[in-house]
């Protein structure tokens, strides 16, 4: 997921306040005196997952003249993008606030991989990611996210 | 208004409804906003005629952000410095999701104050949907 340019912009935010049901004005409203004071309205702690929405290869974007594994009137039959890889952590390290108006540049990095026995799931396989948010002009790291998904040997029962 | 570490005390806590009685609308406006439109998420047909779950359910970083609500209240806008879950059960329309925050430790380090936080959201029945931890800058 790396992304070359990522513009966090103020609408952007305004949607991922509304969708995560957190309206506070410094992510909402940039003439609030909340925003102001950050000289812009400020991103939610998870917003940096928006930055999918442009990175050119996210498989879960339906796309024109692409099949899509999502149904239409009838189920596609296209194939399903489908890696048995959960989500089963997500962390992030916020070096300042991420404000209105930057251009964010987006590198990936591998971090550790590790196993685990569960009654569950049998072996989970687990893999670390690293994602490096850094303001495209100065260079400068803004949020640090590591991913770390799970890959169960068997399919774990509905919890 | 930012917290200051001489108010705090190892052990306050805070709790906060950060989601109530999740709609399917709700879960397409997160699908939208971050880019996540895997039709798990939305897809009726698909999740339970090709994917066989009962119904969509939420993406786990609906929960996460949802459950940050109750950290950023607390601590300030801009003032949080780590954030982190683990996602222990799924999340379904109907839900409500209730976050709370604990303050485990209060630390000085470089001349900057910090508080560190332990958060659990559950759901309507008392079941943990993400357990995480959280660590703010605030004041002396």
């Amino acid at each position: 997921m790396a992304v070359e340019r990522f513009p966090v912009e103020a609408s952007h935010i305004m949607m991922f306040a509304r969708a995560i049901g957190d309206e506070n004005p410094v992510y909402t409203d940039p003439a609030s005196p909340e925003a102001a004071a950050f000289g812009g309205v400020i991103a939610p702690p998870t917003f940096t997952m928006a930055s999918s929405q442009f990175d050119p290869d996210n498989a879960l974007r339906p796309r024109p003249g692409q099949p899509w594994f999502g149904s239409a009137k009838e189920p596609s039959g296209a194939e399903v993008v489908r890696t048995g890889r959960l989500h089963a952590e997500q962390h992030f390290e916020y070096h300042r606030p991420l404000v209105a108006g930057e251009v964010l540049t987006v590198s990936e990095r591998d971090g550790k991989q590790w196993q685990k026995e569960s009654k569950r799931g049998g072996t989970l396989s687990f893999e670390e990611k690293f994602f490096d948010y850094s303001n495209v002009e100065t260079g400068e790291l803004v949020v640090t996210a590591r991913f770390v998904t799970v890959v169960p040997s068997q399919v774990p029962t509905q919890g | 208004m930012t917290l200051s570490a001489a108010t705090l005390q190892i052990g306050d806590s805070r709790t906060e409804v950060v989601l109530d009685n999740i709609s399917r609308t709700q879960i397409v406006m997160y699908a939208g906003a971050s880019g996540d439109y895997n039709p798990l998420h939305s897809d009726e047909v698909y999740v339970t005629q090709v994917a066989g779950y009962p119904t969509v359910f939420a993406h786990g970083m609906l929960s996460m952000g949802a459950t940050g609500k109750v950290l950023t209240d607390w601590v300030g806008d801009g003032r949080l410095t780590n954030y982190g879950v683990r996602f222990v059960n799924q999340v379904w329309p109907g839900d409500s999701l209730t976050a709370t925050a604990t303050v485990e430790a209060l630390r000085e380090e470089g001349g900057r104050h910090y508080a560190d936080f332990t958060v659990t959201t559950v759901n309507q029945d008392g079941k943990p949907v993400v357990i995480g931890t959280a660590t703010a800058l605030v004041d002396p």
